[in-house]
């Protein structure tokens, strides 16, 4: 028989996650601080519209770019948030998942060859989502010492003359780090001299906890070589509901449009209306959620002080990024004695990239109670390898 | 920090002032003025345990009872909640907008304590015309927290 797999594909590394994922679902009683999801519920003024569209019985395709009343709000809401100004018509795409978005996205934009820049530690999917469409991606590296932020420099030397798009996932998962105006500004300045088009994944936009999110297309001349990212599985608690959504240039959502109908033909429809109330109601629940998301990042920030645990503060999503490598060991070794001897999951910052090693993904959307429980148990861990280092 | 603080504490007031201080970025003699201050302005007037009496072996009976009063001349009907509020049996006592005036929340040990209540008591008293008893049979959710369900979490253990 022929090999019936694609080469590309099966060259594909598989998720470092997946990896952890395996040996931690064994454990049952583990207190997990490696879910890259919100812990609250959608609110229920949400879903219970999304009960209510299916009452009603709004079970049909909608048109492949998404309802209109949603794209008019996800305008008003860019518009409102972000100061800028897009067509629903032309301009907006609703997607299953930010992440559908990623992947047409490229595949909308590369020809053979041309390269990707990725900023790594990142979300795992854009590498593979732009070998799969056919680009080469380029990695760059983000440094601790800049906390984990893109600054110019780095990005003017990862430029070749194939390079097309640049991925901007701020605030960032894993790291948690958020790129300010002046540094946004910064970054825009390089792509309008080197005439590239950026990619910024905004999906953490609501969860950020000092000063608000500014969008690279907000800045002058960069609307018009931007793709927009954002959805609602984390502002909103959505994540279940797959629905994300694509803003850009009318040339290039066109042919993103053209991907999407071809494979998927729409988002799903009660997550759409669910959305929609999401967008019209739904501020307050942000609000309270970021909160308490706040509070707990500062439980935790305050609980490495005093553990003397190397950490930058970061100041989006959920997630905090601290520095392991004073113990002498690789971010899994220190993630499986971790798990192994006191029962806490988290995730080895290499599997965001060569980048994350040495460094620890924690997140934080996880009740109080349940953080206090595994930061005292992974200080033990952190007492225990100390003084075995000291009897040396 | 006023509003943070007020809605961290209603949902748990046992929390420590250096935590709490922790959480709400705060230094910790801020949060103890601040703490002090509402204290004072009446802001915060109690701190309160939620108890699920079901679960004890203490037999509870609690009745919502809807009474409808003739307003006094220049009291309106601030004297006689009053009157009504006095009782300890008295949970807590409301004016209400609407078909009555009066909702009152009130606790006893059995049926009987709580009928003798409204028959001697309440509805013997000079401005009370008519009242209206409902027995609570099971509580849902009470202060904001849903009685008796514990919740899961359900999301898978590892998400990128």
């Amino acid at each position: 028989m022929r090999n019936p797999l694609s080469d590309i594909v099966v060259d594909i590394k598989p998720s470092g996650i997946r990896k952890f994922f395996d040996i931690v679902s064994e454990m049952k009683d583990a207190i997990s601080l490696g879910v890259g999801e919100p812990d609250f519920d959608t609110p229920w003024h949400i879903r219970d519209e999304g009960i209510y569209s299916l009452e009603k019985g709004r079970t049909f395709y909608t048109s492949n770019a998404g309802i209109k009343e949603l794209k008019e709000e996800i305008c008003k809401y860019m518009m409102r948030k972000q100061g800028i100004s897009y067509n629903y018509n032309k301009e907006v795409l609703v997607t299953v998942g930010g992440s559908e978005a990623i992947d047409i996205g490229f595949r909308a934009m590369i020809n053979p060859g041309e390269e990707i820049l990725i900023p790594q530690p990142c979300y795992v999917s854009y590498e593979p989502c732009a070998i799969l469409a056919g680009a080469k991606p380029v990695i760059i590296n983000l440094k601790a010492e800049n906390e984990f932020r893109l600054t110019a420099d780095e990005l003017r030397d990862a430029i070749t003359d194939k390079t097309k798009l640049l991925v901007l996932p701020f605030p960032n998962n894993p790291t948690g780090a958020v790129m300010s105006r002046k540094d946004m500004e910064e970054i825009a300045q390089v792509v309008l001299e080197k005439d590239l088009f950026v990619m910024s994944d905004e999906i953490y936009s609501e969860l950020t906890y000092q000063g608000e999110h500014v969008s690279i297309a907000s800045l002058p001349g960069m609307k018009e070589r931007t793709i927009l990212i954002n959805g609602f599985s984390k502002a909103y608690a959505m994540t279940g509901w797959r629905l994300g959504y694509a803003c850009g240039p009318a040339a290039i959502i066109e042919q993103m449009i053209k991907i999407h109908q071809f494979a998927i033909m729409c988002a799903p429809t009660t997550s759409q209306y669910a959305a929609l109330e999401a967008l019209r109601n739904g501020d307050a629940d942000v609000k309270a959620m970021r909160t308490a998301y706040n509070q707990r990042r500062r439980f935790l920030m305050d609980a490495f002080r005093k553990m003397g645990l190397e950490c930058f503060e970061p100041y989006g999503a959920f997630y905090v990024f601290p520095c392991i490598k004073e113990f002498g060991m690789t971010s899994e070794e220190f993630a499986t004695r971790l798990l192994a001897e006191e029962k806490v999951a988290v995730v080895p910052g290499n599997a965001f990239g060569d980048s994350g090693e040495g460094y620890l993904r924690i997140s934080y959307a996880s009740s109080l109670e349940n953080l206090k429980v595994a930061i005292g148990r992974m200080e033990q861990l952190i007492k225990k390898i100390r003084t075995a280092k000291e009897g040396i | 920090m006023r509003e943070e603080l007020l809605t961290v504490i209603e949902k748990n007031s046992r929390i420590g002032l250096k935590e709490l201080a922790v959480m709400l970025g705060a230094e910790e003699i801020d949060v103890v003025n601040e703490m002090a201050a509402l204290e004072a302005e009446g802001v915060i007037c109690g701190y309160h345990t939620l108890i699920n009496w079901e679960k004890t072996s203490l037999e509870k009976v609690t009745a919502l009872i809807e009474v409808r009063v003739t307003p006094q001349r220049g009291q309106g009907f601030d004297s006689i909640a009053e009157r009504i509020y006095k009782y300890p049996e008295v949970q807590s006592v409301y004016l209400i907008s609407g078909g009555y005036d009066l909702l009152i929340t009130l606790e006893g040990k059995s049926l009987k304590e709580v009928s003798n209540f409204v028959s001697f008591k309440l509805s013997t008293l000079e401005t009370v015309l008519s009242t209206a008893t409902h027995f609570i049979l099971k509580k849902y959710k009470d202060h904001g927290t849903v009685i008796s369900q514990k919740h899961d979490d359900e999301r898978e253990m590892i998400t990128p």
